[in-house]
This record gives structure tokens, sequence and C-alpha cells, in this order.
């Protein structure tokens, strides 16, 4: 036998080439994961349960007089024979499975997340813990109002501070994200419109807008037309007023706009709707830019939805939930969905369909079932009094400085088509101009990911060729911030140059580029096991 | 401030770079008459996370937590014991702090749980495919009864009597503005769901029927028939599930004949959070796919040939399509989504089987021993989790108040969900979960008793 008495192991590394292709396709801690129905089986479970309460034992031992067998027999005709096809794992399993997914995802926590118009920040965890809190969490929305007067409280405080935030005259809270906050807007505003008798059906909106924006309005019931924007990004007013008229219902305007400018006319634009007979829909998207240092009500807007999961710091958790409430102006807050809470003296109440007639009876009706985003308006009220009024002013300039700071540090190498008309607010636009003839700015993009980051918003808006809309948000540092720009000033100056191996990019991400035609050609949208997929061929 | 980074240096040295000379500078474009030049009066100043923590915990605690006394609420909201490893999984920052995924080269994670969210759902459902999510129950209601319009290019929406008020409130309210006409009654307290009566409304007109299954007052019915029947008349069976631990028991909308099957899936992993967020299941034949809201993840493969998952079918939606998208839905609700594939993957058939049959187990319990007492009935020959009790001599709401006052959440007085409705206003629903034990049952049992003979 050889032994090793002096205890010898290898300590240094020896240079030799190593294999590039590993026996189980992992490369260290980028670790492969088939997926649950790969390696799940259906007897095999992660969670235990205790018996059953009315097992024989049981009924000998209880007054039993067989009131509802009935229901026992009846049941048995809707009793599920086949199998559903639901493979368990064991929370070992559980656990590993979604670890080794989630690291193949990027996030906040991993890096700057420049994405434009989608305000990626830190989400702080104490708004986690808050949101856990038992007497929030394990609450039922039908619960007597009595054991729920915190749960309203809370709803009524966040709604307290949407509304000296915006200067506006009320807020409904139910709406469930973005586009359903827009949706609540538009139908306010055409309840108040038909209430005065004027059916009116088209609504404006800007060419740069969020692709919601028309789809909610055509959700609505409204016909949508496009109005241009000027040469510097921004509405143009004459064009609006040319085309205002007895059927123009309304316009859709996001300020800050998603070029990433402030509309500087937007008290001039909201006069000339409402002098029109129109009213206003401001997409709020963008309010980190201005949160604390304007307030919406002084613009002349009818209402705003807030995306909580923006501005106010709710996590994206990977398409949502979202919360977005809505802010009405005095001539909008009697058609305000419901339900919402009201105040007298110390108690809370909810006004839903009972007690509307008395106080609400213009209402537009209820939008979704119970009383919104209660795990959003917890962690938005906890962003909100951790920033305080000086915070969330200091958050807008903040965010602003920092989208500025990007612009100027890279407009000498990147396009920025709006970069002479002024600073931006809390985003920074870049286009694809200069870059050599067949890269573009997917390859740019894609470059970016192997150097560690989420590429911005691209293509969007629609206004500008190529578009790079950066927003680098509050929370990142300036040492953050000048490593994003070294990094997209190299990957710029590849695109200039005529670097073809940015069309291999990403080569270090989990996967390459993905083949999306293929997947909308021939849609996959759910499993099949291999002897089953087969036979269907 | 915590969440702050920049310091005052940083932020002198990065203004010279923007070529400002103050922060005022970069809001030059903000027209004087709105620009706010100190603090918004009215509201506190910034503090500590223990403060906040402090005050928000006080709030907290004036509320009364479901965990903490015995508790039968249901109406479309359930409450079932969720692992703890499924809140813990949804914490991974890779989760929470992620966006839609829109890269999906590095979004991999989120991508395959959608598909296999799809996956389980289409499954649960009967359905062929499903997508990743909508906003919750009502919601996803709606656009059903929209999807069946484009499908049929009808008009006519036929709602049965069983489907939870607010659902049928939300789609009256989008019927309004959109031109579509629903049909729908006031439930009636017999035994019967009205399958029956709804068989005969389907008309040349109809685009759809909606039925919920169990309903709002907790009974079953076999939807086939209702669902050839819709079929004779070109119109489509929208099955609505709010409880979806009930199909790991009863035979699924699918198997029936719904040709778009939608719910809460609130039940599986993501808890009553006062209403939400909850996450809306959608499912539906293959052949309707296209004409389907939301998002969708889909299989295909990278430059190098390895599977991968994306975003698909986008030309439905609105940032392609703008006004022409089947829907204006962006942010869904995906962590919640999540949640509900990691509770059901844990659970797996056999787990979800056994939670169903301990939950039929524990309503069948609490029914019998209601059944012993003589001022109320209950409506109910058939239910899963949930029944209906009929109090004899006295209206359910200020019961359930006097229950509360002694320590018991029981149950859901329809007057509450039917303001007005002199019929309903004696009906309790209640809703036994597999997190109510038997002491709970004994102890709600008696109190009804108690407070019905005090009166």
């Amino acid at each position: 036998m050889t032994t090793n008495p002096g205890g010898w192991r290898p300590e240094r590394p020896e240079a030799a080439e190593g294999a590039a292709q590993t026996w189980t396709g992992n490369r260290a801690l980028m670790l492969e994961q088939p997926l649950s129905f790969e390696i799940g089986a259906a007897d095999r479970t992660g969670v235990d349960f205790e018996a059953a309460n009315i097992g024989p034992e049981v009924r000998s031992s209880i007054p039993w007089e067989g009131a509802v067998d009935h229901v026992y027999y009846e049941m048995r005709e809707l009793q599920r024979h086949r199998p559903i096809g639901l493979p368990g794992l064991s929370e070992p399993e559980m656990v590993r499975h979604y670890t080794r997914l989630s690291r193949q995802n990027y996030a906040i926590d991993l890096g700057l997340f420049p994405l434009g118009s989608c305000t990626m920040k830190h989400n702080p965890r104490l708004n986690e813990k808050v949101a856990r809190m038992p007497g929030f969490a394990d609450v039922h929305p039908l619960q007597p109002a009595d054991t729920v007067q915190g749960a309203y409280a809370l709803i009524h405080e966040l709604a307290r501070w949407l509304v000296e935030l915006t200067g506006m005259h009320s807020v409904a809270m139910s709406p469930k994200a973005g586009a359903h906050g827009e949706l609540c807007g538009l139908l306010a505003i055409r309840s108040a419109l038909e209430a005065r008798g004027d059916a009116r059906q088209v609504i404006l909106v800007p060419e740069s807008a969020h692709g919601t924006n028309p789809a909610t309005a055509a959700f609505a019931g409204y016909r949508v037309e496009n109005i241009p924007a000027n040469a510097a990004g921004r509405v143009d007013l004459e064009a609006l007023k040319a085309r205002l008229g007895p059927d123009v219902a309304g316009v859709m305007i996001t300020n800050p706009n998603t070029c990433g400018l402030f509309e500087p006319e937007m008290i001039e634009i909201s006069a000339a709707v409402h002098e029109a007979g129109g009213l206003v829909y401001c997409d709020g998207a963008n309010f980190n830019a201005i949160v604390g240092r304007v307030r919406p009500g002084d613009l002349g807007i009818d209402a705003m939805h807030i995306n909580l999961h923006k501005t106010f710091s709710t996590p994206h958790g990977g398409g949502g939930p979202g919360s977005g409430p809505v802010v009405f102006s005095a001539a909008l807050t009697p058609f305000a969905p419901l339900p919402f809470v009201e105040k007298q003296g110390e108690r809370y109440d909810l006004v839903e369909e009972e007690t509307a007639g008395e106080h609400h009876a213009s209402s537009f009706g209820r939008m979704v079932a119970f009383h919104g985003q209660m795990g959003m308006f917890t962690r938005a009220l906890a962003y909100m009094m951790s920033h305080g009024a000086d915070g969330l002013r200091q958050v807008a300039e903040d965010a602003v400085l920092n989208a500025n700071y990007v612009l100027r540090s890279l407009d000498d190498l990147l396009d920025a088509p709006f970069g002479s008309s002024g600073p931006c607010m809390h985003e920074a636009l870049f286009s694809d101009k200069g870059f050599a003839p067949g890269l573009s700015t997917l390859d740019l993009a894609k470059a970016l990911i192997d150097e560690g980051y989420h590429p911005m918003t691209m293509y969007f808006p629609l206004v500008v060729h190529g578009a790079m809309l950066v927003e680098p948000t509050e929370t990142e540092s300036k040492a953050a911030l000048d490593e994003f720009i070294g990094a997209l000033r190299s990957v710029a100056e590849r695109a200039k140059a005529g670097d073809e191996s940015l069309k291999a990019a990403p080569i270090h991400a989990p996967r390459r580029r993905l083949d999306e035609t293929l997947a909308a050609r021939k849609p996959v949208l759910v499993y099949k096991e291999p002897d089953v997929a087969e036979a269907a061929e | 401030m915590r969440y702050l980074p920049l310091t005052d240096a940083d932020r002198r040295d990065m203004l010279a770079v923007a070529g400002a000379s103050s922060i005022d500078d970069l809001f030059a474009d903000v027209p004087a008459a709105a620009r706010l030049d100190g603090k918004i009066h009215g509201l506190p100043d910034h503090q500590s996370e223990m403060a906040v923590e402090r005050q928000l915990g006080a709030l907290a605690r004036t509320n009364v937590a479901a965990g903490d006394v015995p508790f039968f609420l249901g109406c479309g909201a359930y409450r079932h014991h969720i692992p703890a490893s499924v809140d813990h999984m949804i914490q991974r920052g890779e989760f929470l702090t992620s966006y839609t995924p829109y890269q999906p080269e590095i979004a991999q994670g989120t991508l395959q749980a959608l598909f296999e969210f799809q996956t389980q759902v289409a499954r649960l459902y009967g359905c062929d495919v499903a997508n990743a999510s909508m906003y919750d129950g009502s919601t996803a209601c709606w656009e059903a009864i929209a999807m069946a319009r484009r499908i049929t290019r009808r008009g006519k929406a036929i709602l049965s009597s069983g489907l939870h008020p607010h659902y049928v409130s939300v789609a009256k309210t989008m019927a309004r503005f959109t031109g579509d006409v629903i049909e729908v009654e006031i439930p009636t307290l017999s035994k019967e769901t009205d399958a029956a009566r709804l068989l005969d409304r389907i008309d040349g007109e109809t685009s759809c029927v909606v039925f919920q299954y169990p309903d709002v007052l907790g009974r079953c019915a076999d939807m086939s028939e209702l669902a050839a029947r819709a079929h004779e008349k070109g119109a489509l069976l929208i099955a609505v599930v709010t409880e979806p631990v009930a199909l790991g028991m009863l035979k699924s909308p699918g198997e029936m004949g719904a040709d778009i099957v939608v719910g809460e899936g609130q039940s599986i992993g993501v808890g009553l959070q006062f209403g939400g967020p909850f996450v809306g299941l959608f499912a539906c034949a293959e052949k309707y796919v296209r004409q389907m809201p939301g998002r969708l993840a889909g299989m295909t493969v990278d430059a190098e040939g390895k599977r991968g998952f994306v975003l698909t079918l986008s030309t439905r939606e609105q940032h392609i399509r703008r006004e022409k998208a089947t829907s204006n839905i962006c942010t869904s609700s995906v962590l919640c989504a999540l949640a509900f594939t990691m509770h059901l993957t844990l659970l797996g058939e056999a787990g979800l089987r056994k939670l169903a049959e301990l939950n039929f187990d524990r309503a069948l319990y609490a029914a019998e021993r209601f059944s012993a007492l003589y001022r109320l009935h209950m409506i109910n020959s058939t239910f899963f989790n949930e029944f209906t009790l009929v109090l004899n001599l006295r209206e359910a709401r200020p019961v359930v108040r006097e229950l509360a006052a002694r320590g018991i959440l029981g149950g859901v007085s329809l007057g509450r969900l039917y303001p007005g409705e002199e019929s309903l206003e004696r009906a309790l629903v209640v809703a036994v979960t597999e997190t109510a034990t038997k002491e709970d049952i004994d102890t709600f049992v008696t109190a009804l008793k108690e407070v019905l003979d005090d009166h």
C-alpha cells in the first residue's frame, strides 16, 4: 500500500489546456436544470399531511348521524379518475430545482438593470418583512370591518401619501398594474363624458407612447389616433391643437415622456384639451423623475396611474405583480371605481356596492375582485415612510442626475438624438446612428450581457431609430455607473468599428441567442412526455 | 439615507460632468408654475428602518390574522398552508428582483418556471395550453369573455348565477364600455346549481356561457351538457374555478368540454394577502391560442441547439400590436405564478390529491356537525370545501360580527356580497380547509349554536 505520510497535495495551479465540454453540460457554478416534469414522479411529494378527521376510528368516537353521507355519494359522480400528470418533488429536490433556475436570471440584486421606463431600482428588504407580517399577509379580504381596521388604515394612509405627492384630489387603489390603471383612468374619463351626454370616440396618443396606451384605449372602446412629436422629442402642441375637436375624448400623455424628456408645454396641452372639452390622462410610469419636485396636479391633468412597482420600489418579480393606483382630479373623482376606504372619525370603512349609492352614485363600478394589491401597498408605504418627503425629493434628483451623468459620459460616442435640446430627466436616450453597417442595437445589447449587464430598453420609443433607453435609477452609486459607462463605451466602440464578433454575443450567458421565430412558428407552450410528443408527430 | 448611494461629493462631480451648476438646472424644463421649491407639506421626513417597522408592526397587530383564530372564510379567497420553502424560494433575489423576461439569454430561470407553470395549469384544468398568468381570477374571467367575443363574433355572454358576484361586477363594468351584453341572475338558495336552467337560454347570439365550478355557494355540477349545448349553438363554455385545490379531487372542466378555463390560483402558494396580489389562471384549447391574452412562455433552441425558453406569440401583445392587441396587459403576476408552481411541484399529484381529500373530509365533518343544529340548514347536496348555511331566523351579517367578537371568523354572509337581496341575507357561506382543525370546527359550531340560541 502506498501511503502519503507527508500529506502532499497539489497546491499550485499548473498550466494546462482544459476540456471545452463537460460530461454533464454544466460549467462549474453554471448548472443546467431539467424540467420538473423530467425529474419528478407522480407519487413523490414534498408535503406531509395530518390524518383525515372522519376516518372510521374517529367516526366511532363522535356523534355521527350520517347527515351528509349523501354529499359524499353525490360527489363521487364528479370524482377525477384519470391522472392529472403532475409530478412532485421532495423538498430538497424542489429547493435545488428552483435555486438552480434562479441562477439563470439576471436581477437588480446582481447588478445595474438599466431598462428604460421600467425603473429597476433596489427593492428594500424591510418592505418584504413588513408585507409578510401576519396582520397584513394572513388577512381575508371579506373579514368583518372590525377585524381589519389596521388594513383599511394602511390603504387610507398610502392613499393620503399618493394624493399629497401628486397634488391630485383622490386616488383609486384597486387597479392591479400600470395598464389596469390606464384602463381605470380611461373608464373614468368615458363615464364623465357620458354623464354629460357626450359620446366622444377618439383618444389621442403620442407616437412615442408605451404600447399599453393605445391598447388600453382600444380596450376601453375608443378609436386611437397618433399625435406627432416635434424635433425636440416633445408633443407637437400645434399639431395637437389642430386635431382637437368635439370628437376627441382626451389625450394620453406620458410625462416625463418616453424619450426621457419633460413636456415643458404640459400646462398648455392640458388647457387646450380642456378647452376643447376633452380630458387629460397622464401615464405615470416615469413619475420617479419628478416625485417630490413636481406635482402632476399642478400640470392640469385629470388622471394618472402610479406604478408602485416602479417609483415606489415594490419588486417586479420577473413580470409582476404590480400595482397601479390612479389619482384623479376633482372633475373625475365622482366616477372613480369601487371599492375604496373611507375614514369617519377614528373608524375606517370600505365603500362597496352596498353603500356606494349614498356616497358615490356615479362610480363606474368595480374593476377587480376585492380591494387591490395589499401586498404591494404595504411595501410601497414602508418605502415612502423610509424616505419621507425629503428623501423622495432626493430620489428624483439623484435619478435625474444619474441619467444625465450617463448621457454626458456617452454622448461623444453614441448618438443622443435629443441631447442637444437640454438635460434629460431620469433616462438617457441613444440611437444606433454611426454603427457599422450590419451591426444593430440588438448586437450591442447582447454584447452588454457578456459584460455582465442587463441591456437597456431596445427599439423603444419607436420615434428613434434603433433606440436605446437607459434608466440607471437613483440606487446606483457613481462607481457602479462608471463601470457601466466603461462597458457601454467598449461595446459601442466595437459596434462603430464594425466588430463582427458582436453578432455572436452573448457567449458567456446560460444560453446563446434564442430562436424566437421557431418558437412562434411552432409554438410549444406546455411540456409533453416524450412518448406523447412522439405519438402526436 | 440608506437606499441612496450618492455622496454630496459624488453629486458635485457628476453635476460638473452633466454641465449643470445645480440640480435645479436639470429640471429647467419644468414650468415655473409647477415647480415645488421645498418639501411637500403634510408628509413626514425620512425614518430609520426600526422606526418604520415599529409603526407598521403596530398597525398590523390591530388586525385579526386568520392564523390566530378559528377561520372559515372563502368565497374566492382560501386559506391553505404554504410550505416554508415556497416563500423562501420566491425571495431569491434572482426571481424577486428581475424584470419581465425580455432578454431570454439571462432570464431562463423565470422562463423555464413559467413554462412549467403553464404545463401544470393546463393539466389541472384539462386544457391544451395555458398562459403565464393574469392579474387575478376576476380579470381573467372578463378577458375570457372578451376572447369568446373575438372568436365567435357575438356579443352576448350568459353568466351563471353561481359565478362570484365580484366577477360578475367586473364583467358588467367592462361590458358597459365594450357594448357586450351580460345576462345574469341572482342565485337561489337551492341545492342545484343553475346548470340545467342555463341550457335553454343559450341561443344563436350567445358568445359564451360562464359557469363557476364549484360555484359561489359551494355547489358542484357536471358541465358536460352545458358544453354540448353551447357547442351546438356555436357558443363557447367558459369554466371558472376559484378554488383550484378542488381539482385535486374533481374532474377537470376541460374533461367536461369547457373551451376556456380561467380562475384564481391564490389557494396554491400565494396566501390571502387581504385580496391581492393574487394570480389569474387562464387556459384554453390549442386552436384558440392566438386569441389568448397575456404572456406566453414557449420552448425553442439557442444558437448552439440547446433547449431554451422565450416569450412567444407576442404579435398578440400590446408592445407590438398596440391598439390591435388581444389585451392591454403588460405586467401580470409572475412572482405569484412562481409561488403557485413551486407549491404545486412540492405537492405533486399525490400531494394535491391528499390535500383535496383532506379539505373535503374537514368540510364533511363540519357539515355533519352543523346539521345537528336546529336553527339553520345547509342547502348543499354537493360541495368540495365550502357550503352554504341558511339561518332560519336571523340575518347572517350580524351573526358574523357576533362570532368575530367571540374570536371566530365564521364565514362570509351573502348579505355582504349581494347587498339589498333579501332572499340571500340569511345565508352564510362557510369554507373549511385543511388549516381548520377538528377543535376549530367544534368551537365554531358551538359558538354559532350559542349565538343563534341567545337571540
